[in-house]
């Protein structure tokens, strides 16, 4: 049974539909990329997920638990388990890194605060950024700000890492220290759905890629057959525009 | 003009400048309570105002109702309004409590507005981000959104504030013993109107001069990035 069960999911913007039902599953310790297109609906798989966006119809199951999106309890718990980086990192711009970091697993998890501040100085010192603890977001470049963001959901200890384009906001100096971190990740087992234009990061670290296109999966499967072989006409299109380069 | 050299040593007599400025020291006072619990006041209305779901649409409607409604009454208006509706609820009120809930009503309906500009102005994201956390509303809005909204909001409110030290004059009309009123007082003892006026327009404007001064550094020092402030580790909860 997978981990997570993804299950023709319906989500609509005001009336105009974004996810015309989307199936997919994650195993424990998978690695799945959401490529395609912008516009395809790959972020709003994410923003489903974690309760920002109510799904109109389908079904997600965690663990083999359904979870009702209506219900604030189950949404919550939902969010206990996942844990979400952004394009644009939305660290909390009024406090500093180790504040970013600390702040739900002390004030909402209710976690020791030792024990906290513990493992966030060793997650700051993983991806770098040891010496930046008192920093403030508007000091750090956008390549550091995207590392705490990736502390800041691991401190949260999800089950499931969601990964929404977090390298498109930066600039291409900056990318590599970004992927490195999540290449890390990926070989630890961690397990993750990471959206991304990275094509040759893709390969690398997905176990398996799923192509979307306007709000529904057109393919799925291997990074080497996706990429390299796909089946479908709009597929060859889409990776023909942008391996091409 | 002769009248008015003449009358001065009397006019600066020790008696009457303790008078004014007790008077502007009561007009400071009512100022200052009124808009500072406004500001809180203002806060809460905010606050229930963005209140999401269907049931507490009744809720949102009051608070855009009050703002909207009290914004558009002349302050005079809201002064008489207190000072016959207050007896129904409170025995003897002073007036000092009455011109405090007067500018209170006004300054409510107000700062209200620049504070949902402020929180507005903070972007979407934060939230967002917030919310996946599991920080409840009002955990967000204390410790995310507030805090980011500050700098916009408390140069306008400052400002609105000191703007209405002189606009508190109206409050004379009902008896109160602020400044304006001492005016009246004093010019209805036979000193020249344009020297006790011109006096106590002075003294309006040596209120609220510094304060405007202080409402521009504030300006200033909230717009500074937040690491170039001074820190204030003891708020690290």
């Amino acid at each position: 049974m997978p981990h997570l069960e993804v299950r023709d999911v319906v989500a609509r913007y005001g009336s105009h539909e974004v996810l015309s039902g989307v199936s997919l599953d994650v195993d424990r310790g998978e690695v799945v990329a959401l490529v395609g297109p912008s516009g395809s609906g790959k972020s709003t798989v994410l923003r489903v997920l974690v309760g920002l966006l109510q799904p109109v119809s389908g079904s997600v199951r965690v663990g083999g638990q359904a979870v009702d999106y209506r219900s604030a309890g189950q949404v919550r718990a939902i969010r206990n388990r996942m844990a979400i980086v952004f394009q644009q990192y939305n660290l909390f711009q009024n406090m500093d890194v180790m504040r970013n970091v600390t702040l739900a697993p002390i004030r909402i998890k209710r976690r020791d605060r030792r024990e906290v501040e513990t493992l966030a100085v060793a997650l700051l010192e993983r991806v770098g950024l040891g010496q930046k603890l008192h920093a403030f977001p508007d000091e750090l470049s956008g390549g550091q700000q995207q590392r705490v963001a990736i502390a800041r959901a691991l401190a949260l200890r999800p089950e499931i890492l969601l990964l929404d384009e977090v390298t498109s906001a930066l600039d291409p100096e900056l990318v590599n220290e970004v992927l490195d971190v999540i290449r890390d990740l990926a070989r630890e087992g961690m397990t993750m759905i990471l959206v991304s234009h990275e094509m040759a990061f893709v390969r690398e670290v997905a176990d398996r890629v799923v192509m979307m296109d306007k709000g529904q999966v057109i393919e799925s499967g291997p990074p080497a057959e996706i990429l390299d072989a796909p089946r479908t006409e709009r597929a060859r299109e889409f990776f023909g525009k942008i391996l091409r380069h | 003009m002769e009248r008015i050299l003449e009358q001065l040593p009397r006019f600066l007599s020790q008696r009457n400048l303790v008078l004014l400025a007790e008077a502007a020291g009561m007009t400071l006072a009512m100022t200052a309570a009124g808009c500072l619990i406004g500001f809180l006041l203002a806060f809460v209305i905010v606050y229930l105002r963005q209140t999401p779901g269907r049931w507490a649409l009744p809720v949102r409607l009051a608070c855009i109702a009050y703002v909207e409604i009290f914004r558009r009454i002349p302050f005079l208006v809201i002064i008489y309004l207190v000072l016959f509706t207050i007896p129904l609820v409170l025995r003897d009120a002073s007036l000092f409590v009455i011109a405090v809930v007067s500018i209170c009503i006004y300054a409510t309906a107000y700062i209200s507005e620049i504070i949902r500009g402020g929180i507005e102005s903070v972007p979407r994201q934060q939230v967002e981000a917030a919310a996946t956390m599991n920080l409840g509303r009002l955990q967000t809005t204390l410790w995310v959104v507030l805090p980011q909204a500050m700098p916009v909001i408390v140069p306008p409110a400052v400002a609105f504030g000191v703007s209405f030290i002189k606009d508190t004059a109206l409050v004379s009309q009902i008896g109160m013993f602020e400044l304006t009123f001492r005016g009246k007082e004093l010019n209805n003892q036979g000193y020249s109107a344009v020297l006790v006026f011109g006096t106590i327009a002075f003294v309006y404007f040596l209120m609220s001069w510094p304060l405007n001064l202080w409402g521009q550094y504030l300006e200033k020092r909230l717009a500074a990035p937040r690491s170039q402030r001074r820190r204030r580790t003891l708020r690290q909860p």
